[in-house]
């Protein structure tokens, strides 16, 4: 046998002493990692719940306060069970004018645009069945093309103005339809997931908030 | 020797043997996020930290690695680095960490930074390894700035979010797309093969007595 073994020469290492090395350096790297993920997390979350806020706040028109009401057992609450976390419910927002009247609801949904999740946050009046605004939260459609969902404003100002449910239309084709949204051209397939997602999450949501919400308690500023 | 030189272990990344424009390593990184120069700096930031920090890990501790397990470490020790850099980006600058999506992530599976712990910092003492790694790294960031000015300035009419054309300049949005990533890209090793071999025929033709210069001619 004059084959060369493939640690060319070396003695071969013990199989505890490679065992003990993959060991010894995961546990290591992985202290490491929750150190990190302590000291990062704090600012991360806090990033987020204020990107959520300045998104509420910009969807239901700045209103003077807004409270977050979860989905427990089919009702809409204030409170969740005692020891639930918060990312295990569903939540809507609820904006309230300065003599605190409700002023409409923001809710988050999602679904697959032409590349990844399309996630957007609107706000509406369920009663008069007037859109409030969109904001698109997540997005990784085509730049340049399908990202037009978030930075055409033209697109965006409409949803302030039209009624649920939506309807997209061709730009120039439209009747003046108080449902109807231009689409954008080049961005077809993305706007119309934006429509989608809006219509969907009513087709969802609305029979809930009709059916009552809770009353008011402590709404955030 | 000339090669044992610090000068020598720094530069060699960034010129003669750089990472993208040179040795085609990196492409994924270097084609899919250079749509902005910001996006290019971040990435280009990030892939030097993990390369420097993990190029002083193998670098330090390759006597206590066993051959057999080498490869599974030195991922390990990557992949650490690269989640440390993925969790710092997005807790200081969270919308550059957004749009770079994945891409953080797939550090890991950078084939630069994995060849050059196999074939520099896991044989090289420590700090010829961190001269090694800075060369490289920095030869990938400048590699990544060439792009990515290029396909921002093309694509969006601007630099590092400033306009440069005025409101008549109408975009090129392929630049931006995927395939501006390959058109730019192209170009500069275009460019650079040209310069290469017009450098060489030059060397060559200097040492050629005239005689065969004319024949050749």
């Amino acid at each position: 046998m004059s084959e060369t073994l493939p640690t060319q020469g070396r003695p071969e290492a013990s199989s505890l002493r490679i065992v003990l090395t993959l060991c010894f350096a995961g546990v290591i790297a992985g202290l490491l990692l929750v150190v990190v993920y302590q000291l990062t997390q704090p600012r991360i979350q806090a990033y987020k719940a204020e990107q959520l806020k300045l998104a509420v706040e910009q969807v239901l028109q700045e209103p003077a306060s807004y409270r977050t009401l979860y989905l427990v057992d089919d009702a809409l609450t204030e409170t969740l069970p005692s020891g639930a976390l918060e990312r295990d419910y569903p939540a809507i927002y609820e904006g309230f004018d300065a003599d605190g009247n409700s002023v409409g609801f923001a809710l988050v949904h999602g679904k697959a645009g032409f590349q990844d999740i399309v996630r957007v946050i609107f706000g509406y009046d369920p009663h008069s069945r007037r859109m409030l605004g969109m904001k698109v939260l997540e997005s990784k459609e085509t730049p340049g093309l399908g990202d037009k969902i978030e930075l055409d404003l033209g697109f965006v100002e409409q949803f302030q103005r039209v009624e649920v449910p939506l309807r997209g239309v061709k730009v120039g084709a439209g009747s003046g339809d108080v449902h109807e949204v231009d689409m954008i051209t080049g961005a077809t397939i993305s706007s119309k997931v934006v429509i989608e997602i809006i219509n969907a999450a009513i087709e969802e949501w609305d029979a809930r908030i009709l059916a009552g919400t809770p009353t008011t308690s402590e709404a955030k500023p | 020797m000339r090669e044992t030189t610090a000068s020598h272990d720094f530069l060699r990344g960034i010129w003669k043997e750089n990472p993208v424009l040179i040795q085609m390593l990196g492409l994924c990184p270097a084609l899919a996020v250079t749509n902005t120069v910001a996006n290019s700096l971040a990435m280009g930031g990030a892939t030097f930290f993990v390369l420097l920090g993990s190029s002083l890990i193998v670098a330090l501790l390759k006597r206590f690695i066993p051959h057999e397990v080498r490869i599974s470490t030195y991922i390990l020790i990557i992949a650490t680095f690269v989640t440390v850099a993925d969790m710092a980006l997005e807790a200081l600058v969270p919308p550059l960490h957004k749009s770079l999506g994945a891409f953080i992530a797939l550090i890991v599976v950078n084939c630069m930074i994995l060849g050059r712990q196999e074939s520099f910092a896991s044989k090289r003492p420590v700090g010829r390894a961190l001269l090694d790694a800075m060369g490289t790294g920095a030869g990938f960031m400048i590699a990544l700035l060439m792009i990515g000015g290029v396909r921002e300035i093309l694509g969006t009419g601007t630099f590092l979010g400033v306009p440069l054309f005025g409101e008549n300049y109408e975009p090129w949005v392929v630049m931006i797309l995927p395939p501006g990533g390959f058109l730019t890209l192209g170009f500069w090793l275009l460019g650079l093969n040209w310069y290469h071999e017009r450098k060489a025929a030059k060397a060559r033709a200097a040492t050629l007595p005239v005689e065969s210069h004319k024949e050749a001619a």
